[in-house]
């Protein structure tokens, strides 16, 4: 017999205790395995992931956003790209679905004690920084200056307007917003997100940069970051690539050596720049 | 290692099948289908390949007669021992969901017979032991790929017919097998010397009338392992591992991609290759659905994509990320290349690339 606890690839059912619609195509699910133990036991740290099952139709990546010391909830920010995001849109209050994780390493948490942090996003609500901001905002003293950087293409697509104006208040905190393309009430920053590196404000020899969305974004701050004088080992980049078992077996997210979802999907810069400007790998 | 040999005559080999049935074991084989030598139940030596041998040539494949009383005079067919492991496809799980909502997950389980698995080759041998290091000895372990290598007992013939698109003997992986199987035969005029590697090994060759082996065929087989070891292609001399990474912007990708037809035989072939997908198949009931892991290929379109991107679009890419995964990246991740040099991807390229000539077009320093 194989034991189901050996079986990595089992999931267990959970819980939606809440259903938030962030923006259009844009919700997140909070979440609960209805197992008790299961959730006692449940650990993981903020830039990890979970697999979800939608019941019959499928499993998909999705990292965690909620709070790693939260005991009682998970909470999965999910935008609708595929087939079974969007089968996911349909899920309400109470309905079941299966989750299994967390999987992967996050970031670089406990190694950013007392630095400078930036955050740079590009794109949607990039819920695998989110977790960071979130995880930083509840121990703000134990961080140096923060910088949060989020670059979009068009000033309509901005979500989460509450949250940046909370995040602006914060101790030592610099919010920075740049649209690609504005509009007559966008009263932020017009044009690229690298604009804008120059009002970061940090010390090169003791921040942790922490990048996620569009390659060629991450790759425009990167080489911005090794000209200011930061150590490559000191860029954070959460890496994407198609996930079908997120245990390292099934192939789909190699790039190189590496498997995404088990060595990263966050890596520091010197660990995956050899192919980090060629495309299709 | 040095084991103890014994022989046995020819038309005792019936004698040694019944053996292994007798322990229990379903026994697995060679034998002729569709043109070609494949693995399957072998109830009696009559089905085995006798008096046949192969002609290899990238992209072509074909049996003759060779008029001889051989069993095993031949190179590997398409597949060996992968299937039976990592099967094509595999039920991983099943959850139903109850009217009320609440889903249930349930481990599919195998069912499994003992087998044994004659007839199998180093450059096989050498495959195993890498999927049991992805599948079983990395940070999660594979339940099913397990269960079924618990299951098996290997009886490797070594190899005295290798093919044109063999080259084992350059990766260090054939034509003989060293260690990894419970019992290895070698096939002489008139007999074979056999040699138990196990204690498993060991007891199916209770009852069987063993000699001990003579000088003379000590000899013989010293000197098809010679014979065998000659082969046709060889590695090319060069540091592949950093070559093939230094030359990824090569334009040698994109002629090898004007041939490459992206179809993914290499990869079913490849006796290393370990992608697969998942996939899930509701009940026509509607009260349950199946988690499938079916083998998956590095050509395919839908391997790289990722919410509306597919991140190797081009041929070129997908070949450079087999290629550049297989001979480079491999080292890395498993401490080896993942070739062992069988050359079945390029007997069953349908446009017959050749493995060996793709590493020199592009890795290759040109002196212009």
């Amino acid at each position: 017999m194989i034991n189901s606890n050996d079986n990595s690839y089992l999931p267990h059912e959970a819980i939606i205790l809440e259903r938030i619609q962030e923006a259009p195509g844009l919700f997140t699910l909070r979440l609960k395995f209805t197992d008790t133990k299961i959730q006692e036991n449940y650990a993981f740290k903020p830039g990890q992931f979970n697999m979800l099952y939608l019941y019959g139709v499928g499993e998909i990546a999705i990292s965690i956003v909620s709070d790693p010391e939260d005991s009682h909830i998970i909470d999965h920010t999910i935008r609708v790209v595929g087939r079974v995001t969007r089968g996911m849109t349909n899920l309400k209050k109470g309905d079941r679905i299966g989750i299994r994780g967390p999987y992967g390493r996050g970031w670089p948490l406990s190694e950013s004690l007392n630095k400078d942090i930036v955050v740079v996003t590009g794109g949607l609500g990039c819920a695998p920084v989110v977790s960071v901001i979130n995880y930083i905002e509840q121990r703000r003293e134990q961080f140096g200056r923060l910088n949060i950087l989020q670059g979009i293409k068009h000033s309509a697509d901005f979500i989460w307007k509450d949250r940046y104006d909370k995040w602006r208040e914060l101790p030592d905190t610099n919010v920075l917003l740049a649209s690609d393309v504005g509009d007559a009430i966008w009263p932020w920053h017009v044009g690229p997100v690298t604009a804008l590196f120059d009002q970061l404000e940090f010390d090169a020899d003791n921040v942790s940069v922490m990048m996620c969305g569009p390659q060629g974004m991450m790759h425009v701050t990167c080489n911005h970051m090794l000209d200011s004088g930061v150590a490559s080992s000191q860029l954070f980049l959460s890496m994407e690539r198609n996930m079908q078992c997120a245990v390292g077996h099934c192939g789909h997210c190699q790039y190189g050596d590496k498997f995404i979802c088990k060595d990263g999907p966050v890596f520091s810069y010197d660990k995956i720049h050899d192919l980090f400007e060629t495309k299709g790998f | 290692m040095e084991f103890e040999h014994h022989f046995f005559h020819a038309d005792q080999l019936q004698d040694f099948l019944k053996n292994l049935q007798t322990a229990g074991y379903t026994c697995i084989g060679p034998q002729i289908r569709d043109g070609a030598i494949i693995y399957d139940e072998l109830n009696s030596v009559a089905q085995l390949p006798r008096g046949i041998s192969d002609e290899q040539q990238p992209g072509s494949y074909s049996l003759i007669n060779n008029n001889t009383s051989k069993f095993f005079d031949w190179a590997n067919g398409p597949q060996a021992i992968k299937p039976l492991l990592f099967t094509p496809r595999e039920k991983l799980w099943e959850s139903k969901q109850s009217p009320q909502g609440q889903i249930t997950f349930k481990t599919s389980e195998p069912i499994l017979e003992p087998l044994a698995i004659i007839g199998v080759r180093a450059c096989d041998i050498a495959a195993l032991k890498i999927q049991d290091q992805h599948f079983m000895q990395s940070q999660f372990i594979d339940p099913y790929y397990k269960k079924r290598r618990e299951n098996i007992l290997l009886i490797a013939v070594n190899c005295s017919h290798p093919a044109k698109t063999c080259f084992c003997h350059s990766t260090g992986d054939g034509p003989f097998v060293d260690d990894g199987a419970d019992i290895v035969l070698t096939e002489l005029q008139d007999g074979f010397l056999i040699e138990s590697h196990t204690s498993k090994g060991k007891k199916i060759l209770t009852g069987l009338k063993l000699k001990y082996r003579t000088e003379t065929q000590m000899k013989e087989s010293k000197s098809i392992e010679k014979q065998a070891s000659k082969q046709n292609r060889q590695l090319p001399k060069m540091d592949i591992k950093s070559r093939l990474f230094a030359e990824i912007n090569n334009e040698a990708w994109h002629a090898i991609a004007m041939q490459c037809l992206s179809c993914g035989n290499c990869t079913a072939v490849c006796p290393t290759c370990f992608c697969h997908s998942a996939n899930e198949v509701p009940d026509l009931d509607g009260q349950s659905s199946s988690h499938y892991r079916e083998w998956d290929s590095c050509f395919s379109q839908g391997h790289s994509y990722i919410h509306g991107i597919t991140i190797r679009s081009e041929t070129s890419q997908r070949y450079r990320q087999w290629l550049t995964h297989k001979f480079s990246s491999w080292h890395d991740q498993y401490g080896r290349s993942g070739c062992v040099g069988c050359g079945r991807c390029s007997t069953w390229c349908p446009v017959g690339i050749d493995v060996i000539d793709s590493i020199k077009q592009v890795g290759e320093r040109r002196h212009d």
